[in-house]
């Protein structure tokens, strides 16, 4: 069947590397990306890397044991700093999530095949961010254990949530983020898991896939309410994955405090969340496709998109950074000036100083075609992002929070171990997620890939 | 093995080829008839005689139920149920529940979409007679497959084994109950 093999005429499209290297038809991108899973031995360095990662889980036990144990003082938390790791690594975490819907849903929308080989372990990355910045505010609730005293449920105290609170809004946005992720996710897993039924030798393997893949049998009268599905999920996606970062900037924009009490907040915050997670997709990115021999589903063309989007959305956040410098500096608010000028002179200053390095002057290197198609110069650069972005999140809340409006309450945070454990904690548990993710389920779409085969074997006939 | 028949399953190789041998089965006659393939393939239900499915209508009504529910109870729960004065903000201070209203609308029509897709393809589905075909575990592979079942009315077992092998397939075998 030579006019369902992708050949070498294929290659250049518009004179840019392909999404999908020469020499595939439809049974060799079940098959390798299927034998990842099915019969492949796993890699040396995976068990390493998840080694690493149940070490960081353990602290992450300990950890949280120790803070039911002794409650929220063993953080480096007080008043005026109420607020600190708990806050930043939750909106550090879930502005990773972002790229993935972004890669799913509008991508998906806006007809990109690029998409098709990274979008799902984009999705696996941000349920299981998604997941790392829930631990936060649940931990930081002092008791979680009556977590679900957020949800509007009849109670015997007869008390319901206040829906004008920030606080709230946040509980549905998150809590909906994660099921509409998920339930996309699954959705177009399930095809695939059929064809890991159908190819598994493994009995037990072939029991749990059958079982997972719900009896798919790839009837055209199923693909097509499949679609339907998938598109209204994709639609549904898009102004959500841009409402939860909204939401989440509304912690602050709707709390008085100088520096926070800005309208630039939803974009400043979207743009930002964007930016850091299109870095998590290339830092992932980068070593799968070396360990797995994946070059040729994810070639350079991905990574020099995701490279033109961190492009895109950093400029953005630097765009914000000068434009609330300004607004700060021409308005008239006296302690809205002091907390700017705090920012660069006072004790965070070293926060200030990092931010602007790895933010905003470090990723230019990207605007260089060179960096873009060097593997490792991008994923230093990514790696550099997602610091830089923290560092981010660490100037928004603590500077802030340390200058309020009354000078006598001014003060200082310093993070203690507790701190770090968890944060690192979380680390550990993304890792360990995201290696069982690779190991146990087809980390690209096979059935989009054989669509992606069928499209440019199009292509060619027609030209 | 039983002498029932579940039907004649016919198997190809590239979509356009089931394309067009969906579309003569139609024109032949055969309506109880399924395709088959790895990945979806364009108008290949409208070659089956279905024009629209009813998932968007499940997504709409779930999202309206979602929208509208989660703004009643806001209202009910901050003007009737714990009426708590926020700074003098009206009790029925709309504003402030619209992201909530949102998400829920989201959340609901995302479910409704989702179980609806399942729900209406009748799965899951843990057996199906479709599955006793030797080959057809190559349809999470490589192969398209047509299967005109024993159920419709124009069904014979040896005209329309004909019928299938005229359109130039890999193979044609019999499928058993």
């Amino acid at each position: 069947m030579p006019e369902t093999r992708v050949t070498e005429r294929m290659q250049i499209e518009h004179g840019r590397p392909p999404v999908l290297l020469p020499g595939h038809d439809y049974s060799t991108v079940s098959d390798k990306i299927g034998s990842i899973v099915l019969s492949r031995r796993t890699p040396l360095g995976w068990f390493v890397m998840f080694g690493f990662g149940m070490f960081l889980v353990g602290l992450l036990g300990m950890a949280v044991a120790y803070l039911l144990y002794r409650g929220v003082g063993i953080w480096g938390v007080n008043i005026p700093i109420a607020w600190a790791f708990a806050i930043i690594n939750f909106v550090w975490w879930i502005g990773i999530g972002h790229a993935g819907t972004l890669i799913s849903a509008i991508l998906l929308l806006l007809k990109q095949t690029w998409r098709s080989s990274i979008n799902r372990f984009a999705e696996a990355m941000t349920l299981f961010a998604v997941m790392c910045a829930g631990m936060f505010p649940l931990l930081h609730l002092g008791r979680p254990w009556v977590f679900y005293w957020l949800f509007p449920y009849p109670n015997t105290m007869t008390m319901w949530p206040n829906f004008r609170s920030p606080l709230v809004w946040d509980v549905f946005a998150v809590s909906t983020y994660f099921t509409i992720s998920l339930l996309f996710w699954y959705q177009a897993v399930i095809p695939d898991v059929a064809t890991l039924r159908d190819a598994a030798v493994n009995p037990v393997a072939k029991k749990i896939y059958g079982m997972l893949a719900f009896g798919w049998r790839g009837s055209a009268r199923h693909w097509s309410r499949f679609q339907s599905g998938y598109l209204l999920l994709a639609g549904l996606a898009t102004p959500l994955v841009l409402s939860v970062h909204t939401v989440v900037s509304f912690d602050f924009a709707v709390a008085i405090m100088p520096g926070w009490h800005e309208s630039i907040y939803p974009p400043y915050f979207v743009s930002g969340a964007i930016f850091s997670g299109f870095a998590m997709v290339v830092v992932l990115a980068i070593p799968i496709r070396k360990f797995y021999g994946l070059e040729d589903l994810v070639t350079m063309r991905h990574l020099d998109n995701c490279a033109k989007f961190m492009i895109a959305t950093g400029t953005l956040v630097t765009f914000t950074y000068i434009t609330e410098t300004f607004l700060s500096w021409y308005g008239t608010d006296q302690i809205g000036k002091y907390w700017i000028w705090n920012r660069a002179h006072g004790p965070y200053q070293i926060v200030w100083y990092l931010d602007v390095l790895l933010v905003c002057v470090v990723p230019l290197l990207l605007w260089i075609p060179k960096v873009r198609q060097s593997t490792i110069a991008l994923f230093l650069v990514s790696i550099d992002i997602l610091i830089g972005m923290w560092i981010e999140r660490v100037m928004i809340v603590v500077i802030t929070l340390n200058t309020t409006h009354l000078p006598s309450s001014f003060g200082i945070y310093i993070p203690t171990r507790w701190d770090w454990a968890t944060f690192a904690g979380t680390i550990g548990f993304f890792t360990c997620a995201f290696l069982l993710f690779v190991r146990l389920v087809p980390m690209i779409p096979i059935f989009e890939m054989r669509e992606l085969v069928h499209e440019t074997t199009e292509e060619v006939k027609l030209r | 093995m039983s002498s029932t028949l579940y039907g004649l399953l016919a198997e190809f190789d590239t979509p356009s080829e089931i394309l067009t041998a969906t579309q003569r089965a139609y024109a032949e006659g055969y309506r109880k008839m399924d395709a088959y393939s790895p990945m979806p393939v364009h108008d290949l239900d409208r070659a089956l005689g279905m024009e629209k499915n009813a998932v968007p209508l499940v997504t709409l009504i779930g999202g309206i139920l979602g929208g509208s529910t989660a703004y009643m109870l806001q209202w009910w729960i901050n003007t009737i149920a714990y009426p708590i004065n926020v700074a003098g903000r009206p009790m029925h201070s709309w504003p402030s529940f619209i992201p909530v209203t949102f998400e829920m609308t989201v959340l609901f029509a995302g479910i409704a979409a989702f179980v609806g897709m399942l729900a209406l393809n009748g799965l899951p589905m843990p057996y199906h007679p479709i599955f006793n075909a030797e080959r057809f575990s190559f349809v999470t592979r490589d192969k398209f497959f047509l299967c005109i079942e024993a159920t419709d009315p124009r069904f014979d077992r040896v005209e329309t084994a004909e019928f299938l092998q005229a359109l130039n397939p890999r193979a044609v075998t019999e499928v058993p109950n």
